[in-house]
């Protein structure tokens, strides 16, 4: 049984009177670690709320700084933090709200050499990136690793959210098995985003996350949760898993991690 | 009336809502199915609140009781996790 400090359970009261959570509940989120790909508009909330939440270890990655184009929705970053290494800002952010979280800023790209390693002790791993190499690197690499993985994406006015249970559930590639061609897909930079979206979704992710820590509830297990900010409207579709995915089906091609960085330009 | 001999007893006087029940939730979590928690308490609204909310998460009030001018004694069974 955890012991409490007094700051903490006022801080988690309100989780602890829940009955899906408790005291053990609570317990369980400090002992969680949790890997969150990108420090950008996905990363800041679900990042921001899981601190929020007491979750004990934090690990961040992203190689970017913080530019003021991204303060219309990145919301871990201020005018304050402008240059500087965006998982530093994110850490100091979180580390304001909730000095129990251990926040681990990682600088850097992810590539197939280091990504196993990386997220090797870690329970959950949020896909918050920009870019399809890095999607399906770290898609490839939860699967790999067995590791729960919580994807979002998002786009102009429409953002998704997917739960990856590795041989449980379907994959990524279940669901599309290879990246689009560069170019194909436009990105943030391209085709704009409304800033609040993020927003939205990451909320979600982190929730996705939580349940997973906790062990309760349903997660987006084999769905894809759909919304669509201009209409306000949710959809969720079924995902089966593909008994011919390249990646965890019944005949598996693909038993290394894949760099598809050639070709692509790098996200700001 | 048969006294009920507690397996945990608290002292939650001076504590006000919601952390009386924070409290007294934390103690019953730490028992077994079966066990029973006795609690201090000097709060009238907690005396209303406890037993209502231990209920509602699906435990066992024995006995609510008002043992003086300032305190209440409340005694719960855990009858699940």
């Amino acid at each position: 049984m955890m012991d409490f400090t007094d700051d903490q359970l006022q801080r988690y009261s309100r989780h602890i009177i829940l009955p899906e959570v408790g005291g053990k509940g609570q317990a369980k989120i400090a002992g969680a670690k949790v890997f969150i790909v990108g420090a950008g508009g996905l990363g800041c909330p679900v990042g921001y709320y899981l601190t929020a939440a007491g979750v004990g270890t934090i690990a961040l990655v992203d190689n970017d700084s913080v530019e003021m184009s991204n303060l219309q929705r990145q919301i871990a970053h201020s005018v304050n933090t402008i240059g500087m290494p965006k998982v530093e800002s994110a850490k100091r952010t979180f580390e304001a709200l909730n000095p129990d979280v251990r926040v681990i800023a990682m600088q850097r790209r992810l590539s197939k050499d280091d990504i196993l390693d990386l997220i090797r002790d870690y329970d959950v791993v949020v896909d918050g990136s920009d870019n399809f190499p890095t999607r399906y690197l770290v898609n490839d690499a939860c699967v790999m690793a067995g590791k729960p993985l919580v994807s979002g994406a998002i786009l102009r006015f429409e953002g998704q959210v997917t739960t990856i249970v590795p041989h449980d559930g379907p994959c990524y590639r279940c669901l599309f098995e290879e990246p689009p061609p560069a170019g194909l897909v436009p990105s943030c930079q391209e085709a704009g985003v409304l800033g609040v979206l993020p927003g939205v979704i990451g909320a979600l992710q982190a929730t996705e996350v939580l349940k997973l820590i906790l062990g309760k509830g349903e997660v987006l297990k084999g769905e894809l949760l759909i919304y669509n900010a201009l209409k306000t409207e949710f959809r969720k579709v079924k995902v089966p898993r593909n008994p011919s995915c390249p990646l965890c089906g019944e005949h598996r091609t693909i038993t290394e991690l894949v760099d598809y960085n050639e070709g692509y330009c790098s996200m700001p | 009336m048969e006294e009920i001999a507690a397996d945990k007893r608290i002292n939650i006087k001076g504590f006000v809502c919601p952390y009386t029940f924070v409290k007294a939730k934390l103690a019953i979590e730490s028992l077994e199915v079966g066990q029973v928690l006795e609690i201090l308490l000097d709060s009238e609204e907690a005396s209303r609140n406890i037993p209502k909310s231990m209920e509602d998460h699906g435990q066992k009030m024995l006995k609510n009781e008002k043992i003086n001018d300032t305190d209440w004694i409340l005694v719960v069974r855990k009858e699940r996790e």
